[in-house]
C-alpha cells in the first residue's frame, strides 16, 4: 500500500485542525462560567474543558468517535439510541428508492434514444424537476402521501427516487448513443433490426456509463432519503437523528449521525463499485 | 445465385447512377453518371483524391445508401434485397471489434444476429479464423491485438457467413507499409482460395495496381469515373510482380488517370 503514507498525513492534519478549532470554538463557553464565578483560566486549565463539554459548538474528534462507537455498538440495535437501528431505516427507503429511481432513469434513458418525441420532451422536464430545490418539495411530497393514507418509507423512497433518477436517464442515454456511426452500419449490413442492435450493441456499450451513473445515483439517494427525514416529525432514521439532534443542541449526535450517514455512503458506493468490477470483469471491459 | 439477365456472369452493375445529398450549404453530387459492371471473382479497386465518392459508391452497394438516379443492381436484385440475402460482407477503415467480445465472439457476433445454430457458429468461426492466419486466437480480446490482426479479424467477420461479395474500404489504410504488404499478400491468396468478388477502395496506386483485375479511377466535384483499367497481370502475383514492366505500366496509366480527373477541375 504505497498509498497509505499520504493518506494518514492528510488524516492527521485535518484532525489537527479540528482539535484547534474545536478548543477555539468551545473557549468562550469556558471564559463565560469562569467570569461568571469570577475566575481566571489559564491556558492549561481551558484546553482540557473545551474538549470535554456536554453540548460543545464543535466536538472534539474523540467525542464524535465515542459518540459513533456508543451509537453503533454500544446499544442493542433494536434500541431506538442505536444508530445502527437509524442507518437501517435509512438505508431501506435509500434501497427501495434507488431501486425506483434507477428503474424509471434506465427506462426514460431507453425511450428517449429510440423515440424521437421522448427525446424532445422528456429531457427539459427531467432537467427542469432536478432545479427545483428538494428542500422545498420533500415536505410537500410527504405532507400530500401522508393525507392520502401513504406513509412509512413509500414517501421517503419517492423523494429519494426523484433525486437518483436524474443521473441514470443522463448516463445511460449518453451510454446508449455511445456507439459510433460505423458500429451501426456494421448491424445494418447484417440486416440487423433495432431490437438485436439494442442488445448487442447499445446495451453492452452503455455499462460503464451506467455505472458511474448509478455511483451517481445512490449517493443522490441517500441525501433524498435524509431529506425526507427530516420533516416527518423526526420519528426514525438518520434525517430524524440529525433533527432532534439540534432540537436540543446534542451536537455530539449530530456529528455521530452525520458520520453515520457517511459511512453508509461509503459502503453504497463501495457497494456499485464491486457490482461495476465484476460486470465489466465478465465482460472483458475492466483490465 | 441468380446471375444477371442483362450481362451474364455480373455481379454488380451501375447504369447512369446518380446520388445527390441534401446538405446545409446545398447540394452535394457525390456521384454523377456512373457506369460500371463487375463481374463474378473479379477484384476491383476503386482509386481517387478524397471526396471522389469511393466510399459513397461502395456504400450504395451494401444499401447504406440509396442512389437518387439511375439504377444499381446486385445479383441481379435490388442493393437492399441483395442484403436481405446476405449477399456482403463490409470491412471499414477502423476493425470496429466490439471491445467486450473475444475475438471469436466478434466474429460470431454476424453468424447470431442471422440465427445459425450454435454448432454451425463454432465451426464457421474456427474455419475463418483459420483463413486469416488467427487460428488459436480466438479467446483473446481485441485490445490484446495488434492493429493488423484486428483488422484480419473483421475480414475474418465479414466472411464468416459466406457473402459472394467483399466490400472493403481503406481496410490498410490506418496500417503501416510493412504490415500492408503483408496483407495485401493474404488478401490475394484469401480471394484466390474463395473466389469472393471484392470491391476495394484505396488511396495508394501500387496497391491497386497489385491487387486488382479491375482498377477504376475516379475522379471528384462531382463524384464519377475517369477510366476503367482491365489489368493485363496474371491472378498468381508475388509482392516482387511489383518491379516488372506491365506493373510500372499500369501504374502509369492509373497516374495519368488521375492526373487528368484533376486537370479539367481547375
Ligand atoms: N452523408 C453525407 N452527407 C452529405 N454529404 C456527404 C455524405 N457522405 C459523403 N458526402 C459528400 O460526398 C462526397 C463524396 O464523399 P465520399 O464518398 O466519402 O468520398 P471518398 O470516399 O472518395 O473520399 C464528398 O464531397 C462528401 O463531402
Ligand atoms: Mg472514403
Amino acid at each position: 500500500m504505497r498509498n497509505l503514507g499520504p493518506i494518514l498525513v492528510v488524516l492527521a492534519a485535518i484532525v489537527a485542525l479540528w482539535y484547534l478549532a474545536a478548543v477555539w470554538m468551545n473557549a468562550a463557553w469556558v471564559h463565560d462560567q469562569a467570569a461568571r464565578d469570577g475566575r481566571a483560566v489559564t491556558l492549561a486549565e481551558l484546553v482540557p474543558l473545551t474538549l470535554t463539554q456536554e453540548r460543545p459548538v464543535l466536538p472534539a474528534p474523540h467525542q464524535v468517535a465515542k459518540g459513533l462507537y456508543d451509537g453503533l455498538f454500544g446499544q442493542k440495535v433494536t434500541s431506538k439510541r442505536s444508530l445502527v437501528y437509524h442507518a437501517w431505516v435509512t438505508l431501506s427507503a435509500t434501497g427501495l428508492g434507488f431501486v425506483i429511481g434507477s428503474a424509471a432513469g434506465m427506462l426514460l434513458a431507453v425511450g428517449i434514444v429510440f423515440n424521437r418525441a421522448m427525446d424532445l420532451s422528456v429531457m427539459p422536464w427531467a432537467i427542469a424537476s432536478q432545479t427545483i430545490p428538494i428542500l422545498a418539495i420533500a415536505p410537500m411530497i410527504i405532507v400530500v402521501l401522508n393525507s392520502t393514507g401513504v406513509t412509512g418509507i413509500v414517501p421517503k423512497a419517492i423523494i429519494s427516487a426523484y433525486l437518483s433518477f436524474f443521473p441514470v436517464v443522463v448516463g445511460m442515454v449518453k451510454g446508449l448513443r455511445s456507439p459510433d456511426a460505423m458500429q451501426l452500419d456494421l448491424m445494418r449490413t447484417w440486416n440487423a433490426g433495432a431490437l438485436t442492435s439494442f442488445a448487442k450493441l447499445r446495451l453492452p456499450s452503455s455499462m460503464p456509463y451506467l455505472f458511474a451513473s448509478l455511483k451517481v445515483g445512490i449517493a443522490a439517494s441517500l441525501v433524498g432519503t435524509i431529506v425526507g427525514e427530516l420533516p416527518t416529525g423526526a420519528v426514525a432514521g438518520l434525517g430524524s437523528r440529525l433533527l432532534s439532534g439540534s432540537y436540543y443542541g446534542q451536537t455530539v449526535q449530530i456529528w455521530a449521525a452525520l458520520f453515520a450517514a457517511g459511512l453508509l455512503a461509503a459502503g453504497l458506493v463501495a457497494l456499485i463499485g464491486w457490482a461495476e468490477w465484476v460486470t465489466l470483469k465478465r465482460m472483458g471491459l475492466a483490465r | 445465385m441468380r446471375d444477371n439477365a442483362a450481362v451474364p456472369g455480373a455481379v454488380i452493375e451501375a447504369r447512369g447512377l446518380d446520388l445527390v445529398f441534401q446538405t446545409a450549404d446545398g447540394p452535394v453530387q457525390a456521384l454523377k453518371d456512373v457506369n460500371l459492371t463487375i463481374n463474378k471473382g473479379d477484384f476491383v479497386s476503386f482509386i481517387g483524391p478524397s471526396g471522389c465518392g469511393k466510399t459513397t459508391f461502395l456504400r450504395c452497394i451494401a444499401a447504406l445508401e440509396h442512389a437518387t438516379g439511375g439504377s444499381l443492381t446486385v445479383n441481379g436484385m435490388t442493393p437492399d434485397e441483395a442484403r436481405m440475402r446476405r449477399a456482403y460482407g463490409y470491412v471499414f477503415q477502423a476493425a470496429g471489434l466490439y471491445p467486450w467480445r473475444s475475438i471469436a465472439g466478434n466474429i460470431r457476433l454476424p453468424l447470431e444476429i442471422m440465427g445459425f445454430s450454435k454448432a454451425e457458429q463454432a465451426e464457421r468461426v474456427e474455419r475463418v479464423l483459420a483463413l486469416v492466419d488467427l487460428a488459436g486466437f480466438g479467446k483473446k480480446f481485441p485490445w490484446q491485438l495488434s492493429g493488423g490482426m484486428q483488422q484480419r479479424a473483421s475480414i475474418a467477420r465479414a466472411l464468416a457467413f459466406d457473402a459472394d461479395i467483399l466490400l472493403m474500404d481503406e481496410p490498410f489504410g490506418a496500417l503501416d507499409e510493412i504490415v500492408r504488404d503483408r496483407l495485401n499478400e493474404e488478401l490475394l491468396k484469401l480471394w484466390a482460395r474463395t473466389g469472393k468478388t471484392i470491391g476495394f477502395v484505396t488511396h495508394s496506386i501500387p496497391e491497386a495496381v497489385y491487387l486488382s483485375t479491375k482498377i477504376v479511377v475516379m475522379s471528384p466535384r462531382p463524384g464519377r469515373i475517369t477510366d476503367v483499367i482491365d489489368s493485363p497481370l496474371p491472378r498468381e502475383r508475388p509482392l516482387d510482380i511489383r518491379d516488372s514492366r506491365e506493373f510500372i505500366e499500369i501504374a502509369h496509366r492509373v497516374r495519368e488517370g488521375l492526373r487528368a480527373g484533376h486537370g479539367d477541375e481547375v
